[in-house]
């Protein structure tokens, strides 16, 4: 077995926290895991990715180009960074939520994230694209956009081990007070996820909400 | 009983030594290398280990030093850059060497991403008759810290703990022997008055045979060590370390019957005996490695003295590349150059993408920034401004030399102001040797407050004494920023988080001759810029020490607001300062503010129409 996942995102919207959750549960579930993280020189709004690669023997920690297995984008031109690593026929899932970068360099293209996401969805068939962030927000906070991604990717049983674990993972490791907020995030995108598919095991576009 | 933990590569060489019953730890923070001390911070209380933030890695490994002749087991942490700061130590010590145990954690950084050199510790090894060993994942992270501390201790040495950024920084399952660390129970003898502690010519003659003599020793030793390991019986032979070995591994897979994998652990001193048995019956050997052509030089001079007719296909042929980190795609490329060399039938392929990186639309870049609200924006600024009066009024231009941390950053968009940084420390002294060479040229000296007590102080000394016309401007953010807010001694707190006397920079600068010395809070530009003015007037050396507080450690104030009615949509805020919170949405003239603003208040002291304010807006 393996499976390997890469989240991808702007610093400060919890990619890391997210690959942790991922490890934790590959490893409840009896896999041998390792992860890395690719963090620029700037603290925040900054690229962000982190590899997560699961299975039954240890490979160095970064996934080859066209080996991913599942890509969790937090943010859409974030996503696209990272697509290089998608294998043929993975899955994707990807926050509509458009993070522009502040200052412009010179030479830096435009964002416009419509474009971006109509390249996804006309480059990788059956993407999942939701507003994460709003979603999160809707059940109490618009930080947990990333355990909203985590609930869908669960939520869709794309992943090598079951929702319950990763719940489980969620319960150790969330502090406290921010417990309830994040099951509550957790649960809301495991429902709108069906919700929004039909049937659970069937892929099917989600209209983008930009 | 063991247990399984996900673990960082550094946290699992934290566990490592509190097993192998470090007592004191020292260090200075430098990424990928800072997480290992952070971790032993979090045991010391309980565990009974000395543990400190030191002011730059000579006194730290000259403190564990210290502690090592007196019988302890000690750990000192750094970076591959720091290595070189604390070398002058080193090369000495490993005349003497230690009891106790003595390891020096030393992390590299191939890419680099976050460093100034790609510098490959393991010929510091060589260089320095230190043995070296090359954890490939946080599991032999973890396994080789301890076998660091056992080599330590038999062979009175100081042993190299190299890792790389993929070892540091990736978290895997890691099986530990011990589920909780336990209080460390070895006590030490303590100091021995001897002879051999004092470095003289003689001592120094009598113990380079030892010192030589220990590396043939060492070699025999790592020969029959499970870290030097063999898979694969094919006849193309592969050597490989550190998570290098763990690509090939990745690589070669479906292939494996056409190649023989040697993996070397324990890199210096190179386990001879161990080559020599897997070279043999070996005649096309591929040589895989990041950084410097270290494993390959060995093997050449090996083969060449044992007359193996070998083929070598490493860097020197330019079958791989010489510099940079190494990914599976990266040695499959090279593998293939080597099998199509070979006139090999068989290639590996790489996997196809779903998508291709030629493909790709074109994408936003996200440079590096200083944080929203970072007090070095504002002083740069300052500067900027002071710079820009003085050449519109006497034509006088000026040279921004610039250090390391968070503040190298002032060299980016729209800012642009560093205009040399080298290593730790170098800011005024280069500013010092511009002023000898431009003498029409203003000079300014940007330094952070731990680079400052690091290596900073020296060159003050040196340019009040020698009388060089430099500005000083010490960007005092309360901490180390960069690698992840760790005290140091202007701080008044230690490692652990106790009280302890905080050393006013203020007052050393004074004390180091300055004449001109000025406290400036950073809440107000215009203040900055008078006190820049005043200072780059000033004939002969001048300091400023800027306070303010890094807004990583402080809670964000109320965001401000851009009043639509009153913003003319000149564009000042967002193409002056480079602040990420002030974003001009694609389309539009007038610029908002977001959420990450911390409400330094900059912005609306730029504003010329005033339209920029603090309307309670609370996160
Ligand atoms: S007040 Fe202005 S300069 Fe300061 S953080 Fe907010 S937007 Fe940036
Ligand atoms: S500087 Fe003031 S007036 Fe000019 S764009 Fe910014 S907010 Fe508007």
């Amino acid at each position: 077995m393996k499976y390997d996942i890469l989240i991808a995102g702007v610093g400060g919207q919890g990619v890391v926290l997210a690959s942790r959750m991922f490890a934790l549960a590959a490893m409840k579930a009896g896999f041998r895991v390792s992860t890395a993280e690719t963090i620029g020189m700037s603290q925040r709004e900054g690229s962000v990715s982190s590899h997560i690669r699961i299975g039954d023997e240890i490979s160095g920690s970064l996934i080859p180009t066209g080996h991913a297995d599942l890509i969790i984008g937090l943010e859409p031109a974030e996503t696209i960074r990272n697509l290089p690593f998608l294998k043929k026929g993975g899955k994707i899932l990807v926050n509509s939520h458009a993070i522009p970068p502040a200052s412009k360099p010179p030479g830096s293209p435009e964002y416009v994230p419509e474009a971006l996401l109509a390249f996804l969805e006309a480059h990788v068939p059956g993407i999942l694209c939701l507003d994460f962030t709003q979603l999160a927000e809707e059940a109490g906070t618009y930080r947990a956009a990333n355990v909203a991604m985590l609930g869908a990717a669960a939520g869709t049983d794309m992943l090598p081990f079951s929702k319950e674990i990763i719940l489980a993972v969620l319960e150790t490791e969330i502090p406290e007070k921010h417990r309830a907020v994040n099951r509550a995030v957790f649960e809301g995108a495991i429902k709108k996820i069906k919700l929004s598919s039909g049937h659970p095991d069937q892929e099917q576009k989600v209209k983008s909400n930009v | 009983m063991t247990e399984k933990k996900l673990l960082m590569g550094n946290e699992s060489i934290a566990l490592g030594a509190i097993e192998a019953g470090v007592q004191v730890v020292t260090g200075y923070p430098g990424t990928p290398s800072t997480e290992a001390l952070e971790t032993i911070i979090r045991y010391a209380d309980r565990c009974g280990i000395y543990t400190e933030w030191s002011s730059n890695e000579k006194v730290a490994l000259e403190t564990a030093v210290g502690a090592a002749y007196s019988g302890a087991r000690v750990l000192v942490t750094m970076k591959q850059v720091g290595l070189n700061v604390a070398s002058d130590p080193l090369m000495s010590l490993t005349y003497i060497g230690v009891t106790g145990a003595l390891v020096l954690l030393v992390a590299d950084d191939p890419g680099p991403h976050s460093s100034q050199t790609e510098q490959d510790t393991r010929a510091f090894g060589h260089f320095a008759n230190i043995p070296v060993l090359d954890p490939a994942n946080p599991q032999e992270a973890y396994e080789l810290t301890k076998l660091a501390f056992e080599l330590s201790h038999e062979f009175e040495i100081p042993v190299i703990l190299r890792t790389t950024t993929r070892v540091s920084h990736s978290c895997g399952d890691v099986e530990l022997a011990i589920a909780e660390p336990a209080p460390v129970e070895a006590s030490c003898e303590g100091f021995t008055k001897d002879r051999r502690w004092t470095i003289f010519p003689r001592l120094t003659a009598e113990r380079h045979p030892w010192l030589e003599d220990m590396q043939v020793q060492l070699s025999e030793r790592f020969s029959g060590l499970p870290y030097n390991s063999l898979s694969g019986n094919g006849k193309i032979g592969i050597i490989a370390s550190g998570v290098s070995a763990l690509y090939v591994k990745e690589a070669v897979k479906g292939f494996e019957e056409l190649f023989t994998l040697f993996r070397v652990g324990t890199v210096y001193p190179f386990p001879e005996k161990a080559a020599l048995s897997f070279l043999k019956g070996i005649e096309k050997l591929i040589v895989v490695e990041e950084l410097d052509p270290y494993l390959e030089e060995q093997v050449l001079q090996l083969t060449g003295r044992a007359h193996l007719p070998v083929d070598i296909y490493g860097k020197k042929n330019g079958f791989f590349p010489v510099s940079g980190e190494y990914n599976v795609d990266l040695v499959i490329d090279g593998i293939n150059k080597v099998l199509a060399d070979l006139g090999e039938p068989s290639h590996l392929s790489h996997a196809s993408p779903a998508v291709l990186r030629e493909e790709l639309p074109p994408l936003p870049v996200r440079a590096p920034t200083l944080c929203a609200g970072c007090m070095h924006r504002t002083v740069f600024y300052a500067f900027k401004q002071a710079a820009k009066q003085l050449k519109n009024g006497s034509q006088v231009e000026t040279i921004f030399s610039g250090d390391i941390g968070c503040y190298t950053l002032g060299n980016a968009f729209p800012l642009n102001m560093v205009d040399t940084c080298l290593c730790m420390g170098a800011g005024m002294s280069i500013a010092a040797g511009l002023s000898r060479t431009n003498p029409e040229v203003k000079q300014v000296a940007f330094v952070g407050d731990s680079t400052f007590f690091h290596s900073g102080i020296p060159a003050v000394v040196n340019a009040v004494y020698n009388g060089a016309d430099v500005t000083l401007a010490v960007l005092d953010n309360r901490t180390t920023a960069m690698t992840g807010h760790q005290p140091h001694p202007g701080i008044g707190v230690t490692a652990l988080g106790s009280a302890s006397k905080a050393i006013d920079i203020a007052n050393v600068v004074r004390s180091c001759g300055v004449e001109f010395v000025r406290t400036v809070e950073t809440g107000s530009l215009e203040n900055c810029v008078e006190a820049a003015k005043e200072a780059m007037e000033f004939k002969g050396p001048s300091a400023i020490v800027f306070k303010g507080k890094c807004v990583g450690i402080t809670k964000s104030g109320t965001r401000l607001t851009i009043d639509p009615e009153i913003c003319t949509g000149c564009g000042f805020c967002v193409k002056q300062l480079g602040c990420p919170a002030i974003f001009l949405p694609a389309g539009e003239d007038k610029p908002l503010i977001q959420d990450s603003c911390s409400g330094c208040g900059l912005c609306a002291q730029i504003c010329p129409s005033g339209a920029i304010r603090e309307d309670g807006v609370k996160e």
